[in-house]
């Protein structure tokens, strides 16, 4: 097992070094010199070709990416063009809010997800099952900016319940949370209704009853712990996409994170900022792959054992 | 894409496949999935709606009106006007031709490439494989809105380059997707027959193993132009889209973000059609998997 993991570790790295490679690339053959847009229209030639020297623009594509790779590396992601401070200093402070939001929305997906996952299930094509599924429908289809606003609108502008934007306070997290996380909870809740559905209607769930046990003693004990297996792997992939998918959601309700650092890089046309802020929320997907791999390998003893 | 009976069977029976004609497919449809059937009317309507848009309003794309401007929803504006006085229903008939082409032209395009790439990977094996599918991963490793962000912020903004970074986001799934089929479909006896008698290899992927790939890419296309839908309203929310004069429906909202709290329809009404046009390709990419291609579903 050990080594099928450290196989997809090792694939795991040159896929990131690709990543690496392939931004570094995009981000340079966009015309127009970067130091010109960073010291503005008006300074002369040799000012211009002095940074370029300085910032190491002249020298060949390569020697600059092997430089910008050994940096990242000792955590050294060059210094932002447009906020004249070091990436990784920004980062670091945008990162709280984003973990926050997405620990949060997390929750809010897994509670939500599993609960009514659950529910439908067990009480499948009723009333509740169809408002559940649909409930997880409608998450899984709206685009992400039109339920934070609908949110925005009507729970923190109408009934003023929570605060309408920032990040000041445990109560702003709260809508965030659920527009990010109403998708991911459409994907959990959708995904234990049907692996719940087929383990109900296996043999050893037949058994268990014939035993004697009581339902709820079938449904924690034998159904609940194998439905759970594809859940929880899902849940790892989840996590990470939320932690690094929150563009639109910071963006909308002002969070200073790093999805809304990614959109300041980008209109800034600030390229280490961009650079170290995609490869960041890719690095979080790959390690958020893995980990779900490792999950599944170590949850599952016919995995295990296989391997 | 008609079928005579003669080729259906020439499916392998691992596959539950029995499919017929357009015809027979929206029969079925109609009778067995309702929700499809009338999904796929609401974007038969979208798409007459998009088409006749200077039949259905007496107000033109652009037309100001500044004397009523963020006027609430009323008999003579029904959705409302925005900042500048302009008729909002009128302005949404007009974005939806942009959004549903930003739907449907990349979709094609990442199909058509996706395809290609997956049925080469699949049918060579070998370098050609690996070289493909290393490739797709790479692009699967980014979340979808940043790569896009990133491919647009190198090409700039327009509506081609909205295509073609809709296009370079999409294909690799489609690729693997299709891969996997082809991979499935070499093994059976009458590609096999068919490489026995002599058939070269182009002759085979696309007389043999195109067409039964053709359910499978029809459901993908389906599910697929709603995600384009949204990640073109993604980028145009994030004011890296569709650039003016253009509206598209996520544009709209862009601009209608500032009177959010004085002016909601602004933003709601696009909203609310992007929802619904996301809906009813979803319903009824859910109702053609059931319908064509049965062994989808897990996806």
């Amino acid at each position: 097992m050990l080594n099928s993991l450290l196989r997809r570790a090792g694939q795991a790295c040159v896929v990131l070094l690709a990543v690496a490679m392939l931004l570094f690339v995009m981000l340079r053959i966009v015309p127009g010199n970067p130091v010109t847009t960073m010291m503005g229209e008006h300074a002369d030639s040799a000012t211009i070709e002095r940074m370029t020297a300085e910032m190491g623009l002249d020298q060949p594509i390569y020697v600059q990416f092997w430089k910008y790779l050994t940096g990242a590396l000792r955590g050294d992601f060059g210094t932002s063009y447009s906020l004249k401070k070091p990436v990784t200093q920004l980062m670091a402070a945008a990162l709280g809010n984003t973990v926050k939001l997405a620990v949060f929305a997390s929750l809010f997906a897994w509670i939500v997800g599993i609960g009514c996952g659950l529910l439908a299930a067990l009480r499948k094509n009723s009333l509740p099952d169809r408002l559940f599924m649909g409930f997880s429908l409608l998450g899984v289809s709206m685009p992400v900016f039109i339920t934070a606003m609908v949110l925005q609108y009507v729970f923190a502008f109408r009934l003023r319940w929570l605060p309408i934007s920032g990040a000041d306070h445990w109560a702003s997290f709260v809508l965030p949370a659920v527009a990010l996380g109403w998708n991911s909870a459409g994907n959990i809740s959708r995904l234990v209704r049907s692996t719940l559905l087929d383990i109900l209607e296996e043999n050893y769930i037949d058994t268990a009853r014939a035993k004697g046990r009581r339902p709820l003693g079938v449904l924690t004990r034998h159904a609940l712990r194998n439905a759970m297996l594809p859940v929880i792997t899902m849940m790892a992939i989840q996590f990470s996409g939320l932690l690094s998918g929150a563009v639109i959601t910071e963006t909308v309700f002002s969070i200073n994170g790093i999805g809304q650092l990614t959109v300041q890089a980008i209109t800034g046309r600030d390229i280490p900022l961009m650079q170290g802020t995609v490869l960041f929320s890719v690095t979080v997907v790959i390690l958020g792959n893995l980990l779900a791999d490792c999950l599944y390998s170590v949850l599952d003893p016919r995995i295990r054992k296989e391997a | 894409m008609r079928r005579t009976p003669k080729q259906a069977s020439n499916v392998g029976p691992e596959k539950e496949f029995r499919a017929g004609g357009f015809r027979d497919v929206m029969r079925r449809l109609i009778r067995h999935n309702k929700l499809a059937a009338f999904s796929a009317a609401v974007i038969l309507l979208l798409i007459l709606a998009a088409a006749l848009a200077p039949v259905l309003t007496p107000y033109g794309e652009t037309d100001m009106d500044l004397t009523c401007r963020l006027a609430a929803p009323s008999a003579k504006h029904l959705l409302g006007t925005d900042e500048g006085g302009r008729d909002i229903l009128t302005r949404m008939l007009y974005g939806s031709r942009i959004s549903l082409l930003t739907g449907v032209v990349p979709t094609l395009m990442s199909m058509a490439l996706g395809a290609m790439l997956g049925m080469l990977a699949g049918f060579r094996g070998g370098k050609t494989d690996t070289v493909i599918m290393r490739t797709a991963d790479v692009m699967l490793a980014f979340p979808s809105i940043l790569l896009a962000m990133v491919i647009m912020y190198t090409m700039g903004d327009g509506l081609i380059n909205v295509f073609l970074t809709l296009t370079l986001v999409n294909w690799a799934e489609v690729a693997r997707i299709v891969r996997a089929e082809t991979l499935r479909l070499k093994k059976s006896e009458y590609i096999e027959a068919a490489r026995v008698a002599g058939v070269s290899r182009p002759r085979i992927i696309l007389r043999h193993i195109l067409p039964n790939c053709m359910p499978t890419l029809i459901v993908l296309f389906t599910l697929n132009v709603p995600t384009a839908i949204m990640t073109e309203s993604s980028l145009s929310f994030l004011g890296l889209g569709i650039q003016p004069p253009f509206a598209s429906w996520g544009r709209m909202v862009n601009t209608g973000r500032k009177y959010l709290f004085n002016a909601p329809w602004l933003c709601f009404a696009p909203g609310a059609a992007i929802m619904v046009c996301v809906l009813a390709f979803y319903f009824l990419g859910n109702g053609l998997r059931d319908t064509l291609d049965p062994h989808l579903q897990d996806r």
